[in-house]
């Protein structure tokens, strides 16, 4: 009995976040082929192209990874939030406010500023008022319960419209009237030695900060006393109260991070993968993130895995244009693999059933092999490695039965 | 009269540009009250726009062929695509029970994505502009009426009378008949509507797909007054968002929803328009664009706290 003790006890295996997340993409893609095969195109060259596109040589595999990186932070962001029950598709408002942070600032700081302090600062302020905007909409969802979904998209305009006044009054480029002044290579994140290997790609130190982060998150999240208070509001709001969790605080600490961290984002975007901003343009990447973040399961390193895969598809699209797909077919895909996520029930549960399934059987082939050898023992008394070999054994013997029988 | 001629040129405007609001409000409505939440209304009435911006230009360039009947087949184009549209987020969110907040998400994503794509198929620029749109029509003797003449029926679509007589409709059929008890009744109590003999999940599928129809009117109201064409870079704007904020603060009644429509129309008409009126001339574009949504911010602010929702709104049954 003590040999039992330490084993999970014997139970048809469950679909894992991951076989799920994995499902939706493979839904996802399918759906992308429909779509294509609906006007006439051919998907697998699509695809073939999309792949070329993202990951032929060294300077677009650099590109792809630029893309990643603000999917990665904006992924982060929705995780973070998400993790506290909140909802935060203002990742697009927060990307502008980390952006026009940073573009202001690389104007105004001089030259002349020692590079790391000048990269400390502008990441510094970026965070900061990316958290401000965050923040916001944690104090309306906190003291007056207004929906955060609300907020936020509200907030994204009244960014949209910040951005739209600034450009003009700070840091307009003469020449073209809707776009701000090109910063300087040496007041970007991008890295001359990064530049190098990867051919002029756009890849730049953004990537590393978000790697930094993905730890930092699941740093948080895991293994600090903040992190345990988050996700216990997050699963039960009323529980946390009584356990005597500040949830208003939690709620408005929990989207100032998330603001944070998709600010971080637009920081990376405006001043590393690109050094313009356009006025009037609202950054797609927000919702992107929304996608990353369910795709990888919230969890930091599924993230990271999840928007590697969004940035070929985004990278990659460029390239369909030879093939006359429409480009917005990586969108399409994205947009059906959320909604496959949002209905993961459906796919767990097909899982699920395959396997209890596939155990069931098993389970009668080991009773028929016990049977057989006398072994007087309830099945549940097994353990996993008895109860593999008599499947094993069983099977022979059932199957060995049907013959006979028929 | 200064002042009497800026407010004769800016209600027909507020009101042009409430009816799409009003729409898709209303559509929240339904699906709120009968316990579903609809985070998707912007998809929806996106996805109204271009199926009807799709309908209209293929008919208005058959020559000989009625502008006004395009118009009409346009809009009943998109009622349909709306609903079908709005049954993927019902069979999510009543079947499989998942997050209505995530579907509704992909809706309007889906919605977006789709949209561009088949809008880069049909045209190649992703921009659909419909020819002629609705004519505005004085009200024959209505308009001779002083006061309210010049600003209820003067310059008006014929679009906003059938949107207002649905409200009206509406209105009659959630709160006057036994059907609308029943619809009301699965967002506060589903099990006890159960438990009557209502089939609760057939209910909730009226009410969204209901608000796929009203808001699919909605999109395409915005296409046959003012926009005029299908933009694939703005889309809507976020107009779907304000409808459900207009919910919020007309707290899920047809009445309040009416007035808190109004009042979003209005702040868009200044801010779209505020350029024309040398009151606002001094003002900056970007203040006068971000003025809805920080009055809507605002109005949520003071609407949200004592809020009337429907108790069981988001919740699976």
């Amino acid at each position: 009995m003590s040999k039992r003790a330490g084993n999970k006890p014997l139970e048809a295996r469950k679909a894992s976040p991951l076989l799920v997340s994995l499902s939706a993409v493979f839904l996802g893609i399918v759906a992308g082929c429909i779509f294509i095969l609906c006007i006439g195109k051919n998907p697998f060259a699509g695809f073939e192209r999309i792949l070329f596109g993202a990951l032929s040589n060294t300077r677009r595999i650099g590109n792809t990874l630029g893309m990643s990186t603000q999917l990665i932070l904006i992924g982060l962001s929705v995780a973070f939030a998400f993790k506290t029950g909140l909802f935060n598709i203002g990742a697009s408002g927060q990307m502008l406010i980390g952006g026009i942070t940073g573009s202001i600032l690389a104007f105004y700081l001089p030259m002349s500023m020692p590079r790391p302090v000048y990269l400390f600062i502008v990441i510094v302020a970026a965070m900061a008022t990316g958290a401000f905007w965050g923040f916001l909409s944690g104090l309306l969802k906190a003291r007056f319960n207004v929906h955060e979904v609300v907020s936020t998209i509200m907030l994204n305009w009244i960014a949209y419209w910040i951005v739209y006044d600034f450009i003009p009054r700070f840091i307009i480029d003469p020449t073209i009237s809707v776009k701000s002044k090109p910063i300087e290579t040496a007041h970007t994140l991008r890295a001359d030695w990064i530049t190098d290997i990867t051919s002029f790609s756009t890849l730049n130190y953004g990537f590393f900060l978000a790697i930094i982060m993905c730890i930092v998150v699941w740093f948080i999240l895991q293994k600090t006393t903040l992190g345990f208070n988050l996700k216990a509001v997050g699963s039960n709001r009323f529980c946390a109260e009584y356990a005597g969790i500040k949830v208003n605080r939690s709620i408005m600490i929990s989207m100032a991070i998330a603001g944070a961290l998709a600010s971080l984002a637009g920081l990376t975007y405006y001043c590393g993968y690109s050094n313009i901003m356009e006025m009037g343009k609202m950054p797609n990447e927000g919702y992107d993130g929304i996608a990353v973040a369910l795709l990888g399961n919230c969890s930091p390193i599924g993230i990271f895995f999840s928007a590697i895969f969004f940035g070929i598809l985004k990278m990659g699209r460029g390239s369909l244009a030879a093939t006359g797909i429409p480009t917005e077919i990586a969108d399409t895909i994205i947009a059906t693999i959320i909604y496959f996520t949002a209905t993961n029930v459906i796919l767990a549960s097909f899982w699920n059933k395959i396997f209890r399934s596939g155990f069931s059987k098993k389970e009668g082939a080991a009773i028929a092999a016990m049977k057989q050898k006398g072994i007087a023992k309830p099945i549940e008394q097994l353990s996993r490695e008895e109860f593999r070999t008599l499947a094993k054994e069983g099977k022979t013997l059932v199957n060995k039965d049907k013959k006979e029988g028929r | 009269m200064e002042f009497w001629s800026v407010v004769t040129s800016i209600i027909p405007s507020a009101i042009a540009y409430t009816i799409p609001i009003l729409m898709g409000a209303l559509g929240g409505l339904y699906s709120e009250r009968s316990g579903v939440t609809n985070l998707c209304i912007e998809g929806l009435m996106l996805f109204g726009v271009f199926s009807s911006a799709a309908t209209i230009v293929k008919l208005q360039s058959i020559p000989g062929f009625s502008f006004t009947l395009a118009i009409v087949i346009g809009i009943l184009v998109a009622m349909i695509a709306s609903m079908l549209l709005s049954v993927l987020h019902a069979f999510a969110a009543i079947n499989l029970k998942a997050n209505q907040v995530i579907s509704g998400t992909a809706i309007n994503m889906l919605s977006t994505a789709v949209t561009l794509f088949l809008a880069q198929t049909i045209t190649g620029s992703g921009n659909i502009t419909i020819v002629r749109g609705i004519v505005r029509q004085n009200i024959p003797v209505l308009s001779k009426i002083p006061v309210i003449g010049p600003l209820l029926f003067t310059s008006t679509y014929w679009t906003t009378w059938v949107c207002l007589l649905l409200w009206g409709a509406s209105w009659f059929l959630l709160y006057k008949t036994s059907f609308g008890l029943r619809l009301r009744a699965c967002g506060e109590h589903p099990s006890a509507v159960a438990s009557a003999g209502v089939n609760v999940h057939k209910m909730r599928y009226i009410g969204v797909l209901a608000s796929g129809l009203l808001s699919g009117i909605g999109g395409a109201c915005i296409l046959v007054t003012y926009a005029g064409e299908y933009n694939a870079g703005s889309g809507i704007n976020g107009l779907g968002f304000l409808a459900i904020a207009a919910l919020i603060f007309g707290q899920w009644k047809p009445l309040g929803i009416l007035g808190s429509t109004f009042f979003f129309g209005l702040c868009m008409t200044i801010a779209n328009m505020g350029k024309v009126f040398p009151i606002f001339q001094s003002i900056p574009t970007g203040y006068l664009g971000m003025f809805p949504y920080v009055a809507t911010l605002i109005a949520l602010i003071f609407s949200s706290r004592k809020s009337a929702a429907p108790l069981a709104s988001g919740e699976p049954f």
